[in-house]
């Protein structure tokens, strides 16, 4: 039973195994033999695998690594194109084929494209300033002074942030001309112009909470005279129409909930930096996702598309396909 | 004329957005305005020639049988992204390198910058508040502008026009929305950057900023003119005036619409109609409110003990 037990530690594929002299010899012949059976290996296999090494190598796309990654091959076919788009989670918004004319820039602009990219640049910009700012009347004007001075870099990063900004603002702007003049507004995409404007709502307040971050005499009194148009809203402000009969001081109004407080000072530049970089980024992201989703959903982007003529229009509803398309 | 000035209001860095805008706009527009002639030349075409429109692909641009309706967006629209993307960064750069950000003195509650400016892109309201009351100008007016733009597509019953720039198939709506956003919007605020000045007074581009300038001027309330003095009589004057106006104008717009407009008047129902009767009415409110008041010197039409409009 105890020689069975060894030849078992030894390796059992050995065949003499059971030498005259005892078990002992037994277990050094074992030994010797299996490693010089490993030795040979190294010498034959060790190339043999390094060479398959090399050779699997020379095509890094056949890598598990890699088609872990990418999930589909890229030599220049159709459905390759296509999967490009569609199983890419930063591409799948776009379909996988277009209208042949929607890539000419005459007809969209780029411009809701382009507002995105902006909005993409200042989250990023946004989130390196907030490394250098405190929002406190204390500090934030020190720290806008040591961005524009001392922080490498600091002065280009604050200026792409206000820039880029007050480019959002137009871009926002011209792409909503376009979708006016294009009439892309029209069935069946009356939701997503409701959601369009609501994002330019969310945009210009963006830009204008961010307007008293820097705690300087512009943002001051830009929030000054903006907020204080708060103090006449009907209702809820005490200056307003029927204000003071129901109520309203300049301790409860709407205004002060902006505020918080009768005048702009410290809480007024917490709450505007809160708003700046926490609420109005998430509720504006919410409904971008929804902007683009429905998008997609109500048809694609609207054109261009084959005119239509007055008398067709005035027939019962029928799809305006030209023959052509 | 005082370059000077004028160069100083142009150059102050938060107002370059806007001298940069107005070519902007004036591109698009172009840029609009030739695509709706070019289709409206094509659907003349098509109309005055049945034959043609059976058979026309029904776009401006040339397309031959054979050639695919479609493209793929990998890479023909993707490398478009990637090429604005690029230039969108450059300008951004290039910007940001060669002018800085404005930053002022720490803000002082005890030192009142004069002209004390809202940002750029809401100084049309502030301009507004000339002519209005806070509570108009500030209040009401946004909130309308926002209803405004967010019911115009269930207003706008016309189904010509989704899908390319026309002119001629949607003169109404797309007069009505350049003039509220080129006209009232984008006018406003170049008003309110170039040619506002120290206490809000108006100066011409070059003209100096004279912060001691005092205007005298006599603004008069239209009941005074009619020589109504008692509070109730002013109440009652501006209300006929103000449900007169939405009266009479919405007797204009029905019959411009029923006389011009046949076919969208017949589509529209009587709350679509009328929504877009107030609304268009508002609109236009604010230049004849503008136009009283420089013109006529005009302050209030409508006096009440809770408001004045």
């Amino acid at each position: 039973m105890p020689d069975e037990n060894k030849n078992g530690d030894n390796g059992s594929s050995s065949t003499s195994s059971n030498g005259k002299n005892g078990s002992k010899v037994g277990v050094l012949e074992k030994v010797t033999t299996t490693v010089k059976e490993d030795i040979q290996s190294l010498k034959t296999d060790i190339p043999a695998k390094a060479k398959q090494q090399v050779e699997g190598l020379k095509d890094p796309t056949k890598t598990q690594v890699y088609t872990s990654i990418f999930r589909h091959k890229h030599d220049d076919t159709p459905r390759n194109r296509a999967l490009g788009v569609l199983s890419n989670v930063f591409l799948h918004l776009h379909p996988a084929k277009i209208n042949r004319d929607a890539v000419r820039y005459s007809y969209t602009w780029g411009m809701g494209g382009i507002t995105f990219y902006l909005f993409i640049i200042l989250t990023y910009t946004g989130v390196l300033l907030m490394f250098y700012y405190h929002p406190s009347k204390v500090q934030a004007f020190r720290d806008v002074l040591y961005l524009e001075h001392d922080v490498p870099f600091g002065k280009i990063l604050r200026n792409m942030h206000r820039w880029a900004a007050h480019l959002m603002v137009i871009g926002v702007w011209l792409h909503m001309f376009r979708v006016f003049l294009t009439g892309s507004y029209k069935k069946p995409r009356e939701f997503n112009w409701n959601i369009g404007v609501l994002l330019l709502v969310f945009t210009l307040l963006l830009s204008f909470t961010g307007y008293l971050l820097p705690d300087d005499q512009l943002g001051f009194w830009a929030v000054t005279v903006g907020t204080n148009m708060a103090r006449a809203t009907p209702l809820l402000g005490h200056e307003g129409p029927f204000g003071p009969q129901l109520g309203m001081t300049p301790y409860n109004d709407v205004r002060f909930g902006l505020l918080g407080g009768s005048i702009v000072d410290a809480n007024a530049l917490l709450r505007s930096y809160i708003w700046h970089c926490i609420g109005i980024p998430i509720v504006a992201s919410v409904l971008m996702i929804v902007h683009f989703w429905r998008v997609r959903k109500d048809g694609g982007i609207s054109g261009p598309a084959p005119v239509v003529l007055q008398e067709e229009a005035d027939k019962p509803r029928r799809g305006p396909k030209a023959a052509g398309e | 004329m005082d370059w000077r000035q004028l160069w100083e209001i142009c150059s102050a860095p938060d107002n370059v957005p806007i001298v940069g805008l107005i070519p902007l706009l004036i591109f698009y527009i172009y840029l609009a305005w030739k695509q709706a002639h070019a289709n409206d030349v094509l659907i003349e075409q098509l109309e005055a020639d049945p034959a043609m429109a059976k058979t026309h692909h029904r776009k401006t641009w040339p397309f031959k049988p054979g050639w695919q309706k479609e493209v793929h967006v990998w890479p023909f629209l993707l490398r478009i992204e990637f090429l604005a993307a690029i230039i969108v960064t450059i300008i951004l750069m290039v910007w940001s390198i060669t002018l800085n950000a404005p930053l002022e003195e720490p803000a002082n509650p005890n030192l009142t910058m004069n002209p004390a400016k809202a940002p750029w892109y809401f100084l049309g309201l502030q301009e507004m508040l000339v002519y209005f009351d806070p509570w108009i100008a500030g209040v009401v007016m946004p909130t309308m502008i926002i209803i405004g733009l967010m019911v115009i597509p269930y207003i706008d019953t016309n189904p010509l026009g989704s899908g390319y720039y026309t002119w001629k198939q949607r003169k109404f709506s797309i007069g009505t929305f350049l003039f509220g956003f080129v006209i009232l919007w984008v006018a406003m605020i170049i008003i309110g950057t170039f040619i506002r000045g120290p206490g809000w007074q108006w100066f011409w581009p070059g003209q100096t900023w004279d912060h001691n300038r005092l205007i005298y001027e006599v603004n008069r309330d239209l009941p005074d003119i009619f020589g109504i003095t008692s509070n109730l009589g002013k109440g009652i004057f501006g209300a006929i005036i103000v449900g007169g106006f939405y009266l009479l104008g919405g007797g204009a717009v029905y019959s411009l619409f029923r006389r011009k407009m046949p076919k969208d008047f017949q589509r529209m129902s009587l709350l679509q109609f009328s929504l877009m009767a107030f609304l268009w009415l508002t609109m236009v409110a604010l230049p004849l409110k503008m136009a009283l008041r420089l013109l006529w010197h005009i302050k209030y039409v409508w006096i009440t003990p809770w408001f004045n409009i």
